[in-house]
């Protein structure tokens, strides 16, 4: 068996374009610390093989630990650990109780007459259905009044997607053919998924249409129910993700691909940007805004805060489907 | 309110849609703009430096329609303008000369995300500046560590990789120590614009209550920040993290990031908790302690290195040393003297990054002393740049870091005695230390290379000539001008509260 | 001691929420696992959520949704914190995918999920 791969791999690094055997790749996955070990005829074969990651962390990882088995066992290095271990418990002992200390100094629980019960609040409260035109007064304050907190925070989720993508987005074309890499996330990913499960697509054709409904709803309510983009967008993102695990990549990819998400972001990021420059804008240099606030618990009102929701929804939606599929198989 | 006052608004703005419209273009487009967005923040300072130096004292600018303390707000003043302008020419100047090298390290297709990180760095740099909000600034604190953990490890290697989740994993404890101040704050004052927590603060110090909570809430800020930017003994991660990423990250990172974190400290001090209530306060002896151990443990760090990015590296823990232990003197004049070294600093680091680099290839890739032998001569400028900086840092006479060291000097005099023993004590054995392995090294890149030295030829890129070309420039006159900047920059912390 | 104990008995939302604090810190700084460690960071974010939460609370006062009627400041609970900890819950699921990324790199290149292990095998590599 073991002379078998080693023949089949000689070849396919060689130039042959023969598709790779499901069989030999399950059994590469599991065996190369042994192969490597007791077949040095393998290993030898296997030296000029350069392509294979598999190959080249496992003989890096065997020295290492040679390395590391030398090293680890000198008494000197052990009591530099232990010692450091021990400070590190005793200083996150003290930082926890010093904490426990300090906070019952603070005010009581649920006490109305609170520092933080103040004007800001008040105002928040009373004048805020008016000022806003949000119903719900928490989506008054962080779409309007601190409405630059939430844009940093849509920037924040824009930068975890770029990181994501950075690192887990693999190449899946170079000069026409498919990538190793690729092959092998594919191949993976037929392998460990579900295929075709009947239950999960029933309910999945059930409730898929209800969930992306009901997100929809609660972006769409933000302002005058409890909700609002990043809620909104969550439950639609997890839609979308339910019905890739139940349907796979090909169905999902005829409507969702790299180029929906990079545009979709790019709209909402823009017209936030946009919307929200207008906003502070004419605030700071005291010209009116010119929006008017509508009727309070009106679906059209608010200003701006419904076209908000909406583009916070959009990217929120999407950035959570783009890290499912990026860790799921490594490409949109 | 003059167009002119709009320039931190639109400074932010700018950088953020860039950062936005970058992943729809293509690599060159990206690349572009985002050094031309560099470019325009350095403009618009520009026109926005003379306008502060007339202006009296400091104006808010509010971000909507709502003034303080409903709405967010900015505040600009002279200080932050001097801090800014300088942030991003440094960031300009890096980009354009970090560009070849990072054009041929990192992966083609994914170099526009390396672009949108720099222009969130810049967004995340300016809206530290200028914000006066404290969630404002947290929310900012976490774009600036996602994206330098991104620019770090851009190059995709082992190394870079390593070391970014170790820079992530610390980052991320000292953002949940800020996060826990913040809401300790206001849980206590019930607000979240600085001047606001101020007033309310003030009451309270001066009936006396809650007098340990705010103690534990100035420790928390300090030892939150003091991990970001890497001071003693939360170190670890700088050396790897600097010395193995793309040179254009480096230099960013040690000069852009770290000193962003450093300002928002010193705001918080003066505009948050109010500078009379630090100062009669336990937790500066704190800062002023670990500010000293790094002066002298990063130096001596340095002087263990074999590989000349891992010592401009400690060098950075050594001067960001500098910093804290003159704010945690306590007065203006100790805070004046570390926002100049800040200015110097950050020019000269990223100088010394990003001639690094090139000496490295004239030197067939290496990294090490004895192949850099003689690599002056090969490159020259590159190596003129980095004497330039070493000497700096070092504090020979007329450029910028002699005069940041006598600033230094004139406020440790101010202490009370057994700090202004430590501090000049300090102050002396690291820079002797400092002249020990910066001119060990200028000397070694003027030395005869080795025997069996083999020299390989090397591309030379003139962009890359010409910016460190310009950056050694600014760096040998900004001596002249120090008596200028530490003029604004007094007057600016006098309208910092 | 006694004194103290009823305190924190009386404070006991940000006692707990403190404990879950130095829980998740402890884990995110001492574990080796880096699983472990995103996990702990995880527990953290979310004690500072618990944190600022009941901070907000009032009792005997209802949702901050306008309800007809009842206009003053009095029937509502503070809004503020609310806001706050929808800004921290997006930015600590940001960090997660983050870490979570990296750790997925990180052992596809060195097949061990330890972080002491890692930085051994990284310093053995030379560069």
């Amino acid at each position: 068996m073991k002379k078998k791969i080693v023949d089949r791999l000689r070849q396919r690094y060689a130039g042959d374009q023969s598709p790779l055997d499901e069989d030999m790749i399950s059994s590469l996955g599991e065996q190369p610390p042994e192969l490597m070990r007791t077949s040095d005829e393998a290993y030898e074969a296997l030296e000029h093989v350069h392509e294979s990651r598999v190959w080249e962390a496992v003989r890096q990882e065997r020295d290492m630990y040679q390395q590391i088995h030398k090293w680890s066992y000198s008494s000197g290095l052990r009591l530099i650990k232990r010692v450091y271990t021990t400070l590190a418990v005793l200083t996150c002992g003290g930082i926890i109780l010093f904490l426990l200390w300090t906070v019952n100094m603070l005010p009581p629980f649920g006490n109305p007459n609170n520092p933080d019960n103040n004007e800001v609040a008040a105002r928040y409260i009373e004048q805020g259905p008016e000022e806003t035109g949000a119903v719900n007064m928490v989506a008054g304050m962080i779409l309007d009044y601190r409405a630059f907190d939430t844009f940093g925070e849509t920037t924040v989720l824009f930068v975890a997607a770029c990181s994501v993508l950075f690192l887990l987005k693999l190449n899946d074309h170079k000069d026409g053919k498919p990538t190793s890499a690729w092959l092998e996330a594919e191949y993976d990913d037929r392998h460990h998924e579900p295929k075709n499960d009947q239950i999960l697509q029933f309910a999945a054709r059930l409730l898929v249409p209800i969930i992306l409904l009901f997100g929809f709803y609660v972006i769409m309510n933000g302002h005058i129910s409890p909700g609002g983009g990043f809620s909104g967008g969550a439950i639609m993102g997890a839609g979308l993700i339910l019905y890739l695990n139940a349907f796979g990549f090909q169905k999902t990819e005829r409507f969702f691909t790299y180029n929906t998400f990079r545009w979709i972001t790019f709209g909402s990021l823009i017209t936030y940007a946009g919307l929200k420059s207008y906003s502070f804008y004419t605030g700071a240099n005291h010209l009116g805004s010119g929006i008017s606030t509508g009727t309070p618990g009106a679906l059209l009102s608010a200003g701006f805060i419904l076209p908000l929701n909406i583009c916070v929804g959009l990217v929120v939606m999407c950035t959570m489907y783009t890290f499912y599929t990026l860790i799921r198989k490594g490409g949109i | 309110m003059q167009l002119v006052q709009n320039v931190p608004f639109f400074s932010i703005m700018l950088s953020m849609i860039a950062a936005f419209v970058s992943p729809m273009l293509g690599r060159r487009a990206a690349k572009w703009l985002s050094v031309g967005l560099a470019g325009a923040v350095v403009c618009l300072h520009i026109w926005f430096l003379p306008f502060m130096a007339g202006f009296e004292g400091s104006y808010t600018y509010m971000m909507g329609h709502y003034p303080a303390p409903w709405g967010n707000e900015l505040r600009a003043g002279l200080l932050e303008a001097v801090v800014a302008l300088a942030l991003s020419a440094v960031m300009l100047l890096s980009e354009l000369s970090g560009m070849n090298k990072l054009q041929r390290q990192i992966d083609p297709q994914k170099q526009v995300f390396f672009y949108v990180m720099c222009d969130l760095v810049l967004a995340g740099m300016l809206a530290l500046i200028y914000t006066n909000d404290l969630f404002t600034a947290y929310v900012f604190i976490e774009i600036l560590a996602l994206s330098s953990c991104a620019l770090m490890m851009a190059r995709q290697v082992g190394h870079t990789m390593v070391a970014s989740m170790r820079y992530m994993i610390m980052s991320l404890l000292g953002s949940g120590l800020i996060l826990i101040a913040i809401c300790l704050t206001y849980n206590l004052t019930g607000h979240l614009l600085m001047e606001n927590i101020h007033d309310v603060i003030a009451v309270y110090a001066r009936d006396g209550e809650y007098a340990l909570p705010i103690t534990v809430i100035i420790g928390l800020f300090i030892a939150g920040i003091a991990i970001k930017c890497g001071v003693f003994p939360f170190h670890m991660w700088l050396p790897d993290a600097y010395g193995y990423s793309t040179s254009a990250a480096s230099a960013v990172l040690s000069s852009v990031v770290s000193k962003s974190y450093f300002f928002l400290l010193v705001k918080i001090f003066y505009r948050v908790i109010g500078i009379d209530v630090i100062m009669s306060d336990m937790a500066l002896n704190l800062m002023l302690v670990l500010g000293v151990l790094s002066m002298i443990l990063g130096s001596i760090g340095a002087i263990r290195c074999l590989d000349i990015r891992r010592m401009v590296a400690y060098s950075s823990v050594s001067q960001i040393g500098y910093l804290f232990a003159w704010v945690g003197l306590g007065s203006t004049i100790g805070v004046a003297a570390a926002m100049f070294h800040l200015v110097v600093h950050a020019l000269c680091k990223s100088m010394l990054f990003l001639s690094v680099s090139p000496l490295c290839d004239a030197s067939g890739d290496s990294k090490r002393f004895e192949d850099l032998r003689g690599a002056g001569y090969r490159y020259v400028i590159p190596g003129l740049a980095f004497s330039i900086g070493a000497m700096s840092l070092v504090g020979i006479p007329i450029l910028g870091g002699f005069f940041s060291k006598i600033f230094f000097a004139e406020a440790a005099l101010f202490g009370t005695r057994w700090i202004r023993v430590a501090l000049l004590a300090s102050l002396a054995l690291s820079t002797l230390l400092n002249a020990f392995y910066f001119m060990h090294t200028v000397l070694t890149l003027y030395r005869k290379p080795k025997d069996n030295f083999v020299f390989q030829p090397f591309q030379k890129s003139r962009l890359t000539t010409a910016t460190l070309s310009a950056f050694g420039i600014i760096n040998l006159f900004i001596g002249f001008f120090a008596k200028d900047i530490i003029r604004f920059i007094t007057t600016g912390i006098e309208n910092l509260a | 001691m006694n004194g103290l104990l009823e305190s924190l008995w009386t404070h006991f939302d940000v006692t707990v929420a403190i404990l879950l604090f130095g829980i998740g810190f402890t884990t995110l700084l001492l574990h080796q696992n880096l699983i472990k460690k995103i996990i702990g960071l995880n527990i953290m974010d979310t004690a500072v959520f618990l944190f600022l939460t009941t901070q907000g609370f009032i009792t005997d006062r209802s949702a901050p949704i306008l309800k007809e009627g009842a206009e003053a400041a009095a029937g509502y609970v503070n809004p503020i914190p609310s806001g706050l900890v929808l800004t921290g819950i997006v930015v600590s699921v940001s960090v997660t995918a983050v870490m979570l990324s990296l750790t997925i790199r990180l052992f596809r290149r060195y097949h061990t999920l330890e972080i002491d292990s890692m930085t051994l095998m990284m310093k053995g590599e030379g560069d």
